[in-house]
C-alpha cells in the first residue's frame, strides 16, 4: 500500500518535470519566461557550484533560525505567562485580537529606516509574524488542561512552578509543536520576503538580482531551492514534533486559528 | 450587569493603557523615526483623503478580494477532485508538498515575467499564494469525511450535487475554512508586496513611497491603516466563519462540555 502510494507519488513528480520539459519545447509558453526543467537543471547545477550562493542560503537559515528562536522563546515564556497570572489573559485577549492580525509585512518601511538592510530588518519582521503562531498555540494549550489534573495538582500541594512544570506544561506541549511548526514555515516566507524587498543578504536578494539582470534560468533555479528549503522545514519540524510528542497516547487534531 | 462591566474594562483597560503609553512617552519625541503618535493622528485625515481612498486603498482592496476568490474557488473546486480519488491523492501529493513550499512572494518575479506589472500580476500573484493552504486543507477535508455518513448518505440515493453540497463540502468546511484562515494573512501579505516590488498605486506602494520620500509621520499613517485593514479583514472573515460554522462550534461545545 505505501509502496504503491510511493510510486504514484514518484510518477507524479516526473510527469511534473516532464511537463515543465515539454510545454516551453512545444512552444506552449515562452521559452525565455519559462525555461525547460533542464535548462533549470543546468542553472542549479552553476549555482550550487558558485560559494556566493552557499553564502546567501547561510545568510537566510541565520535569519530564519534566530528569528525562530527568538519567537518560539518569547511565545511560550509569554503565553505561559499570561495563563498562570489571573486576569491577565482576559486583560491581554483584546489587545492580541487586534496586534496578531496586523500584517507584518506593514513593518516592512520602518525596518528599512531603523536597521536598512542588517540582519536586524530580517529579525523584527520574521519574530512579529512567527510571534503570534506560538503564542496562540500555547493560549491554546494551556486552555486544554484538566481542571481535574490541576485540581489534584493543587491539592497535593504543588506551587506554581512544579503544576506549570508537571501538569501545564505536557499538556500544552502539543500545541506548541504545531505552534513551533507553523511559526517556522511562515519565518521562512517572511525571511525570504524581506531579502526579497529590502536587499538583506540571502537567497531572496539573490532571487531579486537574478530577475532584474533577467537571468531567468537562475531565478527558477533559486526558486525551487527556495521550495526545496521550505519543504526540507516542512518535513525536519514533523518529524522532531513526532520525536517530541513520542510519549502522547494519541496524535491531536489540530486547533484552527 | 458588574460581570458585563468587568468584561468591558478587562477589554478596554490594556489597550487604552498602551495608547496612552505611547501617546505620552513619543510627546516630546525629537526622534525622526518616531514621531510623536499625536503628530502621526493630526496627520492621518490629511493623507487619507477621499482621493487616496479611491486611488489607493479600493485598488489594493479589491485586488486582493479578486486574487482570493480564485484562489478560493480554485482550491476547493481541485481539492475537491483531489481528495475524492485515492489514486489521483497520491499522484499528486508529492508535487503539491513541494509547490506549497514555495514561499508564496518568490512568486512576484516570475508572475511579473508573464503578466507584466498591471492588475493582472497582483491579482495572479495573490491568487497563487492563497490557493495552497485551501486546496490542501481541502483535500484532507475531503479525505476525512465520515465513513457511516458517506454510507448512510449513499444508501439514502444522494449522489451528484447532492452529494458533493450536503456530504462532503459540508463535513469538509472546518478544514476549508481553515485553510481560507491562512490563505487570508498569505493574501494580505501579498496584496502589500506585489505593490511595493511594482505598482503605481496601492496601499503597499504609497507607504514605501512615503518611506522614501523620509515622510515619517505618512508612512507611520500607512502602517496603522495597514494594521486596521488587516483587523477589520479578520473580524469580518470571524463573522462568515461563525455563521458558516455554527454547527460545528456547538457539536465541539457540546462535546467538551463533561457529562
Amino acid at each position: 500500500m505505501r509502496g504503491a502510494n510511493a510510486a504514484l507519488g514518484a510518477a507524479g513528480l516526473a510527469a511534473f518535470l516532464a511537463l515543465g520539459e515539454a510545454v516551453p519545447r512545444l512552444g506552449l509558453v515562452e521559452r525565455e519566461y519559462f525555461p525547460p526543467t533542464s535548462r533549470i537543471a543546468g542553472a542549479l547545477g552553476t549555482e550550487v557550484a558558485d560559494g556566493a550562493f552557499w553564502t546567501a542560503l547561510g545568510d537566510t537559515l541565520t535569519g530564519w533560525a534566530l528569528g525562530l528562536a527568538l519567537a518560539v522563546g518569547a511565545g511560550i515564556v509569554v503565553g505561559v505567562l499570561l495563563c498562570v497570572v489571573p486576569y491577565l489573559r482576559a486583560a491581554t485577549a483584546s489587545t492580541i485580537e487586534f496586534l496578531r492580525p496586523i500584517p507584518s509585512v506593514a513593518l516592512i518601511p520602518l525596518a528599512v529606516l531603523l536597521y536598512g538592510t542588517e540582519l536586524k530588518s530580517v529579525l523584527l519582521l520574521v519574530v512579529y509574524a512567527s510571534f503570534w503562531q506560538v503564542l496562540i498555540q500555547v493560549l491554546y494549550g494551556v486552555q486544554d488542561v484538566d481542571p481535574v489534573a490541576e485540581e489534584t495538582a493543587r491539592s497535593y500541594g504543588l506551587g506554581t512552578w512544579a503544576r506549570v512544570r508537571h501538569v501545564l506544561w505536557p499538556t500544552a506541549l502539543p500545541y506548541v509543536m504545531t505552534g513551533v511548526r507553523l511559526a517556522a514555515a511562515v519565518a521562512l516566507i517572511l525571511a525570504i520576503t524581506a531579502e526579497l524587498v529590502i536587499g538583506a543578504p540571502g537567497l531572496g536578494a539573490r532571487i531579486a538580482v537574478a530577475q532584474t539582470s533577467q537571468a531567468v534560468p537562475e531565478m527558477y533555479a533559486l526558486i525551487v531551492v527556495a521550495g526545496l528549503l521550505g519543504l526540507l522545514i516542512n518535513v525536519g519540524a514533523r518529524s522532531v514534533e513526532r520525536r517530541a510528542l513520542a510519549w502522547h497516547q494519541s496524535v491531536r487534531g489540530e486547533v484552527t486559528v | 450587569m458588574r460581570r458585563v462591566l468587568l468584561r468591558l474594562v478587562l477589554t478596554l483597560a490594556l489597550p487604552a493603557v498602551l495608547v496612552a503609553l505611547w501617546w505620552v512617552s513619543s510627546a516630546g519625541s525629537e526622534d525622526v523615526y518616531w514621531p510623536p503618535l499625536r503628530t502621526i493622528v493630526k496627520t492621518f485625515p490629511d493623507v487619507w483623503t477621499g482621493e487616496r481612498w479611491r486611488g489607493d486603498v479600493l485598488p489594493s482592496v479589491l485586488r486582493l478580494a479578486a486574487g482570493y476568490v480564485l484562489a478560493a474557488v480554485a482550491g476547493v473546486a481541485l481539492g475537491t477532485l483531489i481528495g475524492s480519488h485515492r489514486r489521483v491523492r497520491a499522484v499528486c501529493e508529492p508535487v503539491l508538498e513541494f509547490l506549497r513550499a514555495v514561499p508564496p512572494p518568490v512568486l512576484v518575479p516570475v508572475i511579473m515575467l508573464f503578466a507584466g506589472i498591471g492588475d493582472t500580476m497582483k491579482i495572479v500573484v495573490i491568487a497563487a499564494g492563497c490557493v495552497w493552504p485551501v486546496l490542501l486543507n481541502t483535500v484532507e477535508g475531503v479525505r476525512a469525511v465520515d465513513a457511516v455518513t458517506a454510507e448512510t448518505a449513499r444508501s439514502y440515493g444522494i449522489t451528484g450535487v447532492a452529494w458533493l453540497r450536503y456530504v462532503v463540502l459540508r463535513s469538509a468546511s472546518p478544514q476549508i475554512f481553515a485553510g481560507l484562515r491562512q490563505a487570508l494573512s498569505i493574501g494580505i501579505i501579498l496584496m502589500v508586496i506585489s505593490e511595493m516590488f511594482a505598482a503605481s498605486n496601492g496601499l503597499g506602494f504609497t507607504i514605501v513611497q512615503f518611506q522614501r520620500s523620509f515622510a515619517i509621520p505618512g508612512m507611520w499613517t500607512g502602517i496603522l491603516l495597514l494594521g486596521l485593514l488587516g483587523f477589520v479583514l479578520s473580524v469580518l472573515f470571524q463573522l462568515v466563519e461563525r455563521r458558516a460554522l455554527g454547527w460545528y462550534h456547538g457539536l465541539r461545545a457540546a462535546a467538551r462540555r463533561p457529562g
